[in-house]
């Protein structure tokens, strides 16, 4: 109803379809994210600090370090997915963007979906295409590598795609951090037995499909679901 | 029947209160006979002794936190779909007693597990599952206690709670994948003694009475919550009159 | 009785869960009673101390 008002009075008023909306959310948190490139460098700082700690913890014995190393790659994804997450909607919640997004004509499942794409891109594929450098830490040979970044790369967007739910959910809330992780981290499980064991798989000298399959599914569950989901968790939050 | 009759706090408020006591006075007597087959009539098992008779506790408390995860669910969406206050508050008063039952599954099995198993914690799948639907209660619980305002936290509840449940599945089926093959043949708790006549009488006699005591503690639970927040309303003041 | 107590060597296993059940059951039910009674008690002095907007309405009178 309001669209079409909107349609009558601005002559030149694009066609508010799903796809535009995610567009113009990707470009526009594209063009945040680069704006605050140190944000995204930390983010990635943080994740070879974390990966760095376990061997300190542990011991430098190479074998014990190459059948922990799939596992802890995988959870140090995870710890940086859960803290890049509330980036995605709090700085736009805190100066009132984020109601001025919902209330346009843009559909906003696809608004929400293009933050998620923008999350991934400056999260998600930084840390696929780092994590396998960081594998020569613990020891991984060359297989093993390559299947933990195509595993990153199918399994980080779930992790963005479930996580802007968590994020929705928890906006504006105090303590929102640890409440964040403890509503996200047991929905990431699947994610990581599967993107984990891929890795393990490969090591053991086994077919990484099965575990590659079950990842894509993953992936495409909650590619259909989660925009909607996270959608109206925004609206729960902004009402 | 007109079901939206009771979909007022102030008309289920009294019949909740109705079928608490009825299922209260049913968890007793069932839970006394379910005793009874177990420790009584149940023999005694021939690999585990009588360390199985947990049995007898561990599976009805680990069904309910499975089955009230999924009542949960199903009020939250009746609570997403119709709007309503009631569907909601009862998802908010099973919660808790879904998670204690869930942590109680999990002390039953970590107690079983020592004696058969040598170990109170494997990490098999059952018991691994269950930890994580302990995690997906606490979840709910924590961010309804973090949303001030009660109508937000019911919907962003709501939408968790379905989440989760969609999840359930996926999350079961990806441990038990995990444990298999990182474990072969497992030992699973599920793997129970072969059932004798009375062990599973006596299992689904304990089974009813947890189903009992949960209705009832959950009902009496959401009476609670619907004197706290419907406080401004007159039909609280008729009820705590006549109560 | 003492047979029955010692569970056949397995006293501490078996008695640990049960008892962590009723443990449970008990606090659990006493807790959500106190909480019902709480909001009652609450519920009758909301209507014993007319505080309500609706007990201190007064009806506009004719001229406004």
């Amino acid at each position: 109803m309001t669209s079409a008002a909107l349609h009558s009075s601005a002559a030149l008023a694009p066609s508010h379809t799903p796809f535009g909306g995610l567009r113009w959310a990707l470009a526009r948190d594209l063009r945040v994210a680069v704006r605050s490139k140190g944000e995204l460098g930390v983010q990635l700082l943080f994740y070879i600090i974390v990966v760095s700690l376990f061997p300190l913890a542990v011991a430098p014995d190479r074998p014990l370090l190459a059948a922990l190393g799939p596992g802890v790659l995988w959870v140090a994804a995870l710890l940086a997915s859960l803290l890049s997450l509330p980036r995605l909607f709090a700085g736009d919640f805190a100066d009132g963007t984020l109601e001025q997004v919902v209330l346009s004509p843009y559909p906003l499942p696809a608004l929400v979906s293009g933050k998620i794409a923008a999350h991934w891109l400056t999260t998600g594929l930084p840390i696929s295409a780092l994590a396998p450098l960081l594998g020569a830490q613990y020891g991984l040979e060359e297989a093993p590598r390559y299947v933990l970044a195509a595993a990153l790369l199918i399994g980080t967007p779930v992790l963005s795609l479930l996580g802007a739910i968590g994020a929705a959910l928890t906006l504006g809330l105090r303590g929102s951090g640890s409440l964040l992780a403890l509503l996200i981290l047991p929905l990431y499980v699947p994610v990581l037995i599967f993107g984990a064991g891929a890795v393990e798989a490969v090591r053991g000298g086994l077919a990484a499909t099965p575990h590659l399959s079950l990842l894509a599914a993953c992936l495409l569950l909650a590619l259909v679901g989660a925009p909607f989901a996270a959608a109206s968790a925004v609206r729960i939050a902004l009402d | 029947m007109n079901f939206f009759h009771y979909a007022s706090p102030a008309t289920f408020y009294p019949l909740a209160g109705r079928i608490a006591r009825a299922c209260a006075i049913a968890a007793a007597v069932l839970t006394a006979g379910g005793l009874y087959l177990a420790f009584v009539v149940a023999p005694s098992d021939a690999t585990q002794g009588e360390a199985y008779r947990i049995i007898f506790i561990h599976v009805p408390t680990a069904w309910m936190a499975m089955f009230l995860y999924l009542v949960m669910a199903f009020w939250s969406a009746l609570a997403l779909g119709f709007n309503t206050r009631l569907s909601a508050m009862m998802a908010q008063a099973l919660a808790p007693t879904g998670a204690l039952m869930a942590f109680l599954a999990l002390w039953t099995g970590a107690f079983w597990g020592r004696p058969t198993w040598g170990t109170y914690w494997a990490w098999d799948a059952r018991m691994t599952s269950t930890l994580i639907l302990l995690f997906l209660y606490l979840g709910v619980i924590a961010l309804r206690h973090a949303i001030v305002d009660p109508r937000r936290a019911d919907r962003a509840c709501a939408v968790l709670a379905l989440v989760g449940a969609v999840n359930v599945p996926i999350i079961y089926f990806s441990v038990r994948w995990w444990n298999t093959l990182h474990q072969g043949s497992t030992v699973s708790l599920t793997a129970a003694p072969k059932m004798a006549a009375t062990m599973l009488a006596g299992m689904l006699v304990m089974t009813l009475a947890a189903w009992c005591y949960a209705i009832a503690v959950s009902l009496t639970r959401a009476r609670g919550i619907m004197l706290e927040r419907e406080s401004g309303a007159a039909w609280t003041r008729l009820a705590v009159g006549t109560a | 009785m003492t047979d029955f107590f010692a569970m056949g060597g397995y006293a501490w296993y078996v008695w640990m869960s049960y008892g962590a059940v009723a443990l449970v059951i008990l606090v659990e039910s006493l807790a959500v009673r106190a909480r019902l009674r709480r909001a009652a008690d609450a519920a009758r002095t909301a209507a014993a101390a007319p505080s309500a907007p609706a007990a201190r309405f007064q009806p506009a009178t004719g001229d406004s």
